[in-house]
């Protein structure tokens, strides 16, 4: 394979991505862009970033070999790049502080966010104390409703949790409403963006910023099992933990690429949140081209998944084209396979994990029993289920 | 020469009165008397929204007209086949299709710019498509012979000013503010300002938008513009009123803004 050097200058990955915004956003997009160029070549940024990710964050964030799992299955030897031990409880936060720094350097002192399950809001809100910034969080009623630890945590942490009322209720919309904030302080205010989406220069700074996650594991995995994994396997929403996974591989031959998309009731129910494995077409939605649900009309259609980390309609730009070029494969995980997978990690390895992460879990206990046991995979464990406790409960009809 | 050409013409230096309101809005039955009712209150041009489920550049009262218009699913087949029931009985007054890229991504920018100017369409606004990324749909709407309409924003540099005016057909349409649709931070002296450096680069006719609410705004930005748009005033107006009064409240509404702008 050619090296793989994407976006192209105006933020295009193949046919997907670019810069889909209303004309009040462009010059702020394009100063983000220039400043970002700019600190790219600076190693003053990435040293300081390095040490917030080691002191702060406590990275290296190990690699777990998960053996009774693995030795129950049969199969496969299943790793964990564990995300979830990170401060803050998931990949995020490695992001938001790449995103914080920049702000400082630009002399913004508010920081907007959106955020679904909570986890970006949450490490929004920290690395906003942690730098003295001011911080508004949109997130959707629905979502408010069942990431209340997470919501009350933003609060914790010194931020404004923002409901929003419009649309479905979820992710999508909570993105809106950040963009109509952005667009109205425009001045004053840094989008700290949380997934691999939204326009240009967006979907390379999550990229590069998350990166980390691909990069440690590269170098962990040799010493764990003198090689590079068979598969690494993901979770995709929005596709941030994923893209920061993949990226380091993406020229590294004979690691196959699995990005797991949430089935939700099932795909053939229509009711799923998986745009690259469920047969959604390309569309434009929040800065970017992409797969995108939709209906015949181009509405956005309301999506579902246990997982609200999950629950967004659209991808990432660059996952769109590594669908497309066959570098990386999408499948779906239905809400059921998931929570199955939640409750044998949680017994059979004692690590409660995200339901966003369960759902790479599932895909790798499905297919860990038809390989060798000498094959490796790495699931990149996203993120810890504490925050989930409410919803596992809920569905076991237990109150809390 | 274009219907837009030909309205400001016309208007021989008089200033254009550009009303919004959504496509089925409060009901798709409604929205071809809704024009025609506009027209009745003095409007020049109609801006006719097209619903989408994720607005974005929209404040709350024009999403919740593409909210109520999306009830009964709205598409863009469905507008096009209203402003083809306009035009059966209104052959003067450019319509400009205003909303964003997906619906027209997802139809076909071809088969859209055919379909749209064989229903009588003018021009098109995508608020979400740049100059940048628009050159195949800018294309496809020439080819057609429909204007591609262009915001300027007041945070638009002036080299993006020179390049947006290279792509302007019909008229541009400056957004007076920072802020989404309907905002209450419009201050005239800056739009002032920043219109008459326009004209050092901009050749069409320049419209003022967003965030126009009464008819003493309206006269004070027609002083130095040369269409005024109104729209989430309108949507209110609509709001408020019953199906069977929307149509007169609008005409009362737009020709007291007619009256009021110079």
């Amino acid at each position: 394979m050619e090296r793989y050097d994407l976006p192209d200058a105006k933020g295009h990955f193949g046919p997907y991505g670019g810069v889909y915004v209303a004309e009040t956003l462009m010059a702020a997009l394009d100063e983000l862009k220039n400043e970002y160029e700019r600190v790219k070549a600076d190693p003053t940024f990435w040293e300081e970033f390095r040490q917030e990710l080691k002191h702060y964050v406590g990275r290296p964030s190990p690699i777990y070999h998960a053996k009774r799992w693995s030795e129950q299955l049969g199969g496969a030897q299943i790793f964990f790049k564990r995300e979830d031990l990170n401060h803050t409880g998931a990949h995020k936060i490695s992001n938001a502080i790449g995103q914080a720094l920049l702000a400082r350097r630009m002399g913004k002192k508010r920081v907007i966010a959106e955020t679904g399950a909570g986890q970006h809001g949450v490490a929004t809100a920290t690395v906003a104390a942690r730098y003295g910034m001011e911080c508004f969080v949109y997130m959707g009623s629905e979502d408010i409703k069942r990431q209340s630890p997470n919501v009350f945590r933003m609060k914790l942490l010194g931020a404004t949790v923002v409901p929003v009322e419009s649309g479905s209720k979820t992710l999508k919309d909570a993105l809106n409403e950040a963009m109509r904030d952005w667009v109205t302080n425009v001045d004053s205010t840094f989008y700290i963006l949380g997934t691999a989406a939204g326009p240009h220069p967006y979907p390379m700074m999550v990229r590069d910023f998350l990166s980390v996650i691909g990069e440690e594991s590269k170098e962990q995995m040799p010493e764990l099992t003198g090689r590079q994994p068979d598969v690494v396997v993901a979770c995709v929403g929005g596709g941030s933990n994923a893209i920061g996974m993949f990226y380091p591989y993406i020229n590294v031959d004979g690691v196959r690429m699995v990005g797991v998309e949430a089935g939700g009731h099932g795909i053939d129910s229509g009711m799923h949140a998986a745009p690259l494995s469920g047969g959604a077409g390309v569309g434009v939605l929040h800065g970017a081209k992409s797969y995108l649900m939709q209906d015949a009309n181009g509405q956005v259609v309301e999506t579902h998944s246990v997982s609200a980390g999950l629950d967004y309609p659209g991808v990432g730009p660059e996952h769109s084209y590594l669908k497309d070029i066959g570098r990386a494969e999408y499948v779906a995980i239905d809400d059921k396979e998931a929570l199955a997978a939640f409750h044998d990690c949680c017994h059979l390895e004692g690590i409660i994990p995200a339901l966003e992460s369960s759902h790479a879990l599932a895909w790798a206990a499905k297919v860990a029993p038809t390989m060798g046991k000498d094959k490796v995979i790495l699931v990149n464990l996203s993120g810890r289920g504490d925050k989930d406790i409410n919803t596992v409960a809920g569905l076991a009809g237990i109150t809390l | 020469m274009s219907r837009i050409a030909a309205c400001f013409a016309a208007l021989e230096g008089k200033k254009a009165l550009i009303p919004f309101i959504t496509a089925g809005d409060p009901h798709p039955s409604r929205t071809v008397e809704l024009m025609h009712g506009l027209v009745d209150g003095g409007a020049d041009i109609i801006e006719l929204g097209v619903p989408f489920s994720d607005p974005m550049a929209d404040g709350p009262v024009i999403q919740r007209a593409s909210e109520r218009a999306l009830v009964h699913k709205v598409g863009l087949r469905d507008v096009l086949a209203m402003v083809a029931e306009f035009r059966k009985t209104n052959t003067t007054t450019p319509v400009v299709l205003m909303g964003y890229l997906n619906p027209v991504f997802v139809m076909g920018y071809a088969a859209f710019a055919t379909a749209a100017r064989e229903a009588g369409v003018d021009g098109v606004l995508t608020v979400d498509c740049p100059p940048e990324e628009a050159a195949d749909l800018s294309a496809a709407l020439i080819a057609a012979d429909l204007d591609p309409v262009f915001l300027i924003a007041p945070t638009t540099p002036e080299a993006r000013v020179r390049e947006i005016a290279r792509h302007a057909r019909g008229y541009v349409y400056y957004v007076s503010l920072k802020g989404v649709t309907g905002a209450g931070n419009l201050d005239i002296d800056d739009v002032a300002r920043k219109i008459a450096a326009l004209r050092a680069h901009i050749q069409v006719p320049i419209g003022v938008g967003f965030g126009i609410r009464d008819a003493a705004t309206a006269k004070a930005i027609s002083v130095t513009a040369d269409a005024v748009v109104v729209g989430s005033r309108l949507v209110q107006e609509i709001e408020a009123a019953t199906e069977q009064t929307a149509k007169e409240r609008l005409t009362g509404l737009v020709a007291e803004l007619k009256a009021a702008i110079l």
